[in-house]
Order: structure tokens, then sequence, then C-alpha cells
């Protein structure tokens, strides 16, 4: 009894900041987004606004095929990591993961880097067809730049998952004449399926609540996070910009619920 | 035994090494950019100093606000996080589970719909709302997820309750138990959590956008500032200065986070 009094009391303060600081604000934004000019409407808006609409498609979208190019690369890459042992390769690993924790700003600049007016692909296009390329500033620089901080990410998990693989099985497909992309298909991907369902989910949720990385490269494509920020800042209108994040917290929460469900209890159990 | 490598290994390889190129050519292009003279001519006009001065002069309040918010949103993950961790550890149960779920939410929702929260909720009361305090709660609630994780998994593998028992049986009372066996043995947690919160909270951009004031500029949301109004040489001089913060952190955290690992096999 006793005990059980010490463990309320050493979980009161971090339950105290985050009811006050999340769950209350959060309900907030609800009521606030119930609230502005159309009342509750503006939750229905969300959905029968084409601007709206347009720009939760367009970000679905671009976040869809931004995981599922993230995932096929960091497939690759990742279990060749896990499978093979060569010099260089802590350092390769190192590298892969080091833009990890960068924010979207940054991000975003390495498209400008890579893509924009003065960047390296401009330069190469012009030695090779006396044309600049440019394409930083559009669908093309975005999918580029989500693309860049999603692989980090996932190339982690897929190599944890790609170590669990028992390569015996592979040995004894290709005893049976399978060949390599037999194998890849009929042993290693069904074996990696879930990881590859968790860790899409976490790609896709990232690139659906990313806004530092369009915030920089200023594109006229309205993902959902930019609509929310000009809602507030330049249109002051509250309510609507309340109803938008709140539908967009849910999308993402239920991916990510959705990748833990998948994953079970491994994360309290990462032993 | 030395195998002969397929060609499959080669191309493997090789794509491998593209996308290590795509991720870190331009963070070399930008760090070269930022000391040359004119990026526009190339490095024939020169390298220089000038533009990582002028950064310094123009944005240093905000590179020390940032590190004001990470030392201080330290210090309250430690605070919140470890016992929460402990709590978690030792109560395996529906509830608990609840509580990890709701505690991971700051992450799963977009930072800018917790800023408005935020900022819906307390934006009016004048005083908070324009101090560097505003921004830190942002950045707790979104830390505190990978710090419970981390202490946790470490806690998880350790057998908690056989420590517990053994310093009990001794004498010692909660607080020495929990200062003097359960802290040192969750060190590694403890550090590669350390590392990831004070990482995120320098990098932080999504929430501190909304949550910032003119007067509570960060690191990042000056960096936005440069990439938007300024010449790319300026923008590649901040953004340097940025890395030659943040790239140690993130190798500090590769490697806390092998030793986590390693010791949680043993």
């Amino acid at each position: 009894m006793r005990e059980r009094t010490l463990l309320i009391a050493l979980m009161l303060p971090a339950g105290i900041v985050f009811a006050a600081f999340f769950l209350l604000p959060l309900a907030q934004l609800v009521v606030i987004g119930g609230s502005g000019k159309l009342g509750w409407a503006a939750y229905a808006e969300v959905f029968s606004g084409t601007h709206y609409l347009m720009s939760f498609a367009q970000t679905i979208a671009l976040s869809a095929a931004v995981t599922l190019f993230t995932l096929a690369v960091s497939g690759i890459a990742g279990v060749f990591l896990e499978r093979n042992r060569f010099p260089g390769h802590s350092v390769l690993t190192a590298m892969l993961t080091l833009p990890l924790a960068f924010p979207g700003v940054v991000i975003g600049f390495m498209v400008i880097m890579l893509a924009g007016r003065q960047g390296l692909i401009p330069d190469i296009t012009d030695k090779l067809f006396g044309e600049r390329l440019v394409f930083a500033y559009s669908m093309a620089g975005l999918f580029m730049g989500y693309v860049y901080f999603s692989i980090p990410r996932t190339i982690l998990t897929v190599m944890a998952a790609a170590e669990k693989l028992d390569p015996r099985l592979e040995e004894a497909a290709r005893s049976l004449g399978a060949g390599p992309l037999r194998v890849v298909r009929d042993v290693m991907l069904p074996a990696l399926k879930p990881a590859f369902l968790a860790a899409g989910a976490i790609c896709f949720a990232t690139a659906m609540g990313a806004f530092g990385t369009a915030f920089t490269l200023a594109t006229r494509i309205n993902v959902v996070p930019m609509v929310i920020y000009t809602e507030f800042t330049l249109q002051a209108n509250v309510a609507m910009a309340a109803a938008l994040s709140f539908v967009l917290g849910a999308i993402t929460w239920a991916a990510l619920a959705f990748a833990r469900s998948l994953t079970g209890s491994s994360v309290a159990a990462a032993g | 035994m030395r195998m002969r490598r397929s060609i499959w290994f080669w191309l493997q390889l090789a794509f491998t090494l593209c996308v290590c190129a795509f991720l870190i050519v331009p963070v070399v292009l930008s760090m070269l950019a930022g000391v040359t003279q004119n990026y526009f001519i190339g490095l024939s006009s020169g390298l220089t100093t000038q533009w990582v001065v002028k950064v310094w002069n123009d944005y240093r309040a905000p590179v020390l606000l940032s590190m004001q918010i990470a030392a201080a949103c330290l210090a309250c993950n430690l605070v919140l996080g470890i016992p929460a961790a402990y709590v978690l550890a030792k109560r395996q149960n529906a509830f608990t589970r609840a509580i990890e779920e709701l505690l991971v939410m700051p992450v799963a929702v977009p930072g800018i719909a917790t800023a408005l929260a935020l900022i819906v909720t307390y934006g009016s009361a004048g005083g908070f709302r324009t101090h560097w305090t505003f921004i830190l709660v942002g950045h707790v609630l979104f830390t505190l997820p990978f710090m419970v994780r981390s202490v946790l998994a470490v806690m998880m593998s350790i057998d908690l309750t056989t420590l517990e028992e053994g310093a009990r049986s001794l004498g010692a009372n909660f607080v020495q138990r929990f200062f003097g066996v359960i802290l040192p043995n969750c060190r590694a947690g403890i550090v590669a959590g350390a590392l990831m919160v004070v990482t995120l909270s320098l990098g932080e951009f999504n929430m501190t956008l909304l949550l910032h004031t003119p007067l509570t500029q960060t690191l990042p949301v000056g960096l936005a500032d440069t990439y938007a109004s300024l010449r790319l040489e300026v923008g590649s001089a901040y953004t340097l200065v940025f890395f030659v913060i943040i790239i140690p952190l993130l190798i500090a955290m590769q490697w806390a986070s092998n030793v986590a690992s390693r010791a949680r096999s043993v």
C-alpha cells in the first residue's frame, strides 16, 4: 500500500505537466475548432471545402509516395548493410543515420543546395545538357526533402529486422533452385513485412506532419501544415486552423497507433 | 574464409553509396558555401570567415537562447521522465500502458497542432506567452517520450526487483535505493535519452515557429529567417554553426545507443 502511494507520487509531476500543457490544450483546440463563424461545421468544411480537401489529398498522396520510395531505398540499403561486413561499414552506417535529428528547415536548405538556383544538380545538367534543371521549389523538391529525412529513420528499423532474418531459409530456397529475385520476393519480403509496415506508418505520419521543409522551400504546394500556418497567421482564422490541426493530428496518430499495434509489445519489451 | 564477392554485392554497395552521397553531399556543400567568398563563382573566389562572423554578430542571441532552452529542457526531462519511467517499469498493467501511450502522443500529433493548442489555451496569459519558458513547455512535451522510453528500455532489461530487494535488505531506504542503486544502473539509458533530448530541442522548429515571439527567437527559427531573406552564403554559414553544435551530439548519440544496446544484450 505504501509503495503504491510512492509510485503515484513519482508519476505525479509528469502527469500534472502533461495534463496541464497537453491534454487540456488539446481539448481546448477541439472546442476552438467549433467556435468560429462556421461553428462545428468547421469540421465538415475540412472535408467538403475543395481547398482543404485538395490540400489533404495532396499531402496524403505525397506522404504515401515518399513512404513507398523510402521503404524501397532503405530496404535495399538496410538489408545490404546488415548482411555484409566490409572496411568502412560502420562509417557508412553512421553517415546514413546522421541526418536523423536534422530539423525540417535544414533539410529544406539541403534540397536548395542540391536542386536550388545555385544548386549542384542544375550545375551538372548545365554542363551535360546546357540547361539548368532547378526543381527545389516544386513538388519534386518537396518529395526529395521528405525522402531525405525519412531514410535515416527507416534504415535503422530495417537493419534491426534484417538482423532477425534466418539466412538458412534463404539458403534452403536457393538450394531448391530459387533465383535471387524469388528469394527476395518469397522469403525475405514476407519476413520483413511487419517491420516494413511499422516503419512505413511512422514514415507516413512524419511526412504528413512535416512543416519545416515545406516552409523553407516556400512552394506553392499547400501541404496541410502550411495551410494551418497560413490560416492562423495570415487569415487569423484560428477556428479553421484548430479544426485542420485536429483532423491532421487524428490522421497521424491513427497511423502511428497502427504501427504500434503491428510491433505489439516490442517497445515495452526491448530487452 | 574469403569469399569472392558477387556482382550483387557490388551493385548493392554502389546503391548504398549513392544513398549516402545523397544525404552527405548537401551537408558538405552547405558547409563549404558558408566559408566561400562568393558561392556563385565557387571556391576560386577564396575562403572567408566573414559570413560566420556576420552570423555570430547578428544571430548570437537565438543560438544562446536555444542552448538555454535545451539545457532547461534536459533538466525538466530528468526530473519528470526518470521517475515516470521507474513507475512504468515497476507496474506493467493496462493502466500504465495507457499512460505510456498518452505520453507518446505529443510525438504523434504534428508539432504545429500542439503549438496551436498551447497558444489557444495559454496565449492570452500575457507574461507567459512572451517568455522563453513558453517554448520550453512545448519542447518538454515533445522530448519527454524519448527520455522515458530510453530509460524504460534499460530498466526493463536489468533485474530491478532483485537489485532493490538486495539494497532494501541492507537497510537502504527508498531515496538511497533510487539514487544509489537504480540511477547508476540506468546510466546508459539516461545518457542516450539526454543526448536525444538536447539534440531534438536544439533543432525543434515545427512547434517553435508558432510559439516564439520576436524576442524569443531560437536557432532554427533564425535559420528559416536567413534562408528566406539573406544570401546563400549567410544561410550556409548559419547552417555551419548549427552543424558544428549538432553533429558532435549526433555522433555521441550513436555511440551512446550502441553502448546502451550492448548493455541490454548482456
